[in-house]
């Protein structure tokens, strides 16, 4: 695969954020160009990752996990990011949308996150020797994936929209302190994991093949986000609509 | 107060929170009392406290210091903290079977005790994978090197 492919694959995926939120007309396609790429680019992702890059020196065929691993994680970093943007929104400009959007990221989110963490442990038996160990990395990335859990409890625990919207976005800004923990655990503390690898770490082939697979699950979550923000704007709508809630009027006897 | 002027309350006092315990973990003493794994040299620094505590030691495997016992159950190196000549080493014991990983001058974190006689004993051998992804060198298939390692180690 030759370097700038990833890129190509990148400005498409910009290309189509941009009509989501630009262009209204094409709020119908957007989502289903986004799974329907997204597939495709999977099943090179498949081809590159499983045939065309070549086995890692010291890991052999172990190492192609990180094509899969290191993507879902990225995925759910992106998801956050764009939650708590959501949530600042939110509180700056009373917006339903912003509302949904903020729980289709985070809830998308925690999808990619914990699918990228069950990818790390399966990756580890073969390295490490062990399925999990409390390192800081996996420590601090279980805490962000349980706040944001709480997160979403909080909302569908929480009846009044008004009340769920400004406190979860409250929640969510405290939530985001987790994400640079996540970032930097690998530097701060001594860890089992290992730092993040940089263009100069990893070999040629293997970096476009890491860079497709980053512009693969992002494309996927797209077209998740996109549906599962149109589920939110639903049950927001119909929430909204309906009459306030009377309470029975039943006399107690004493 | 009216709902905007609440909204943006909200939003300051969230970020002024998340922002002062993001810096209290970044910037305070927090990582000196978070401590994932000793390196050789802050383990013996301890002297007689690091006895007998189940701790982690990380390091790197010596070169050369790998011995496994002639059943191969048991298996004998040498951790130190850098490849450097004059870092300092430690002995450690395992009579676990080594992840397939496991082999000389990669990095390691054992959970285990240290003793008075200097060596460290352990019962949780994991191998710590550096950030380099590299193709194989030399034209070797690292294929054949696991199989080879499987082989010799049944």
């Amino acid at each position: 695969m030759a370097s700038w492919i990833p890129l190509a694959g990148l400005i498409v995926l910009v290309a189509l954020v941009i009509a989501q939120l630009a262009v209204p007309s094409s709020r119908a396609w957007v989502w289903k160009v986004a799974a329907g790429l997204g597939t495709l680019e999977l099943a090179a992702l498949l081809y590159f990752g499983l045939v065309w890059a070549p086995p890692e020196a010291f890991m052999s065929d172990v190492g192609r996990i990180l094509y899969v691993h290191v993507p879902h994680v990225w995925a759910c970093l992106v998801a956050f990011t764009i939650n708590v943007a959501c949530a600042i929104a939110y509180l700056m400009k009373k917006s339903w949308r912003t509302d949904a959007l903020a729980e289709a990221s985070a809830e998308i989110g925690v999808y990619f996150g914990a699918i990228g963490v069950l990818m790390g442990s399966i990756w580890a038996r073969p390295t490490w020797g062990v399925w999990w160990d409390w390192d800081p990395r996996l420590i601090s990335t279980t805490v962000m994936l349980l706040a944001y859990v709480g997160y979403l409890a909080f909302r569908s625990f929480t009846e009044d929209p008004e009340r769920r919207a400004a406190w979860s976005a409250a929640a969510a800004i405290l939530g985001y302190v987790s994400l640079p923990i996540v970032w930097f655990s690998v530097r701060w503390w001594n860890s089992l994991h290992q730092v993040q690898s940089t263009g100069s770490t990893v070999d040629k082939p293997m970096r476009a093949v890491l860079y497709w697979g980053n512009v693969t699950f992002l494309t996927f979550l797209l077209a998740f986000i996109i549906k599962r923000y149109e589920l939110a704007r639903a049950r927001q709508s119909s929430a909204l609509e309906l009459p306030p809630v009377q309470a029975p009027k039943t006399e107690v006897a004493v | 107060m009216k709902p905007e002027t609440r909204n943006r309350l909200i939003a300051l006092g969230a970020i002024l929170v998340a922002g002062s315990a993001l810096a209290w973990i970044a910037f305070g003493n927090i990582g000196e009392n978070l401590v994932y794994y000793w390196k050789p040299s802050e383990m013996v620094a301890q002297g007689q406290k690091a006895y007998g505590a189940t701790v982690r030691l990380g390091g790197v495997v010596v070169p050369g210091s790998v011995l496994f016992n002639t059943e191969h159950t048991a298996l004998t190196f040498q951790v130190a903290d850098s490849h450097k000549g004059d870092a300092v080493k430690v002995t450690v014991k395992s009579e676990q079977t080594p992840p397939q990983m496991f082999r000389e001058g990669i990095g390691v974190v054992v959970e285990g005790a240290f003793s008075a006689d200097q060596v460290f004993r352990t019962n949780r051998l994991m191998v710590n994978h550096s950030n380099e992804y590299r193709a194989p060198t030399d034209g070797g298939m690292p294929d054949e090197a696991w199989k080879n390692s499987l082989t010799k180690a049944e």
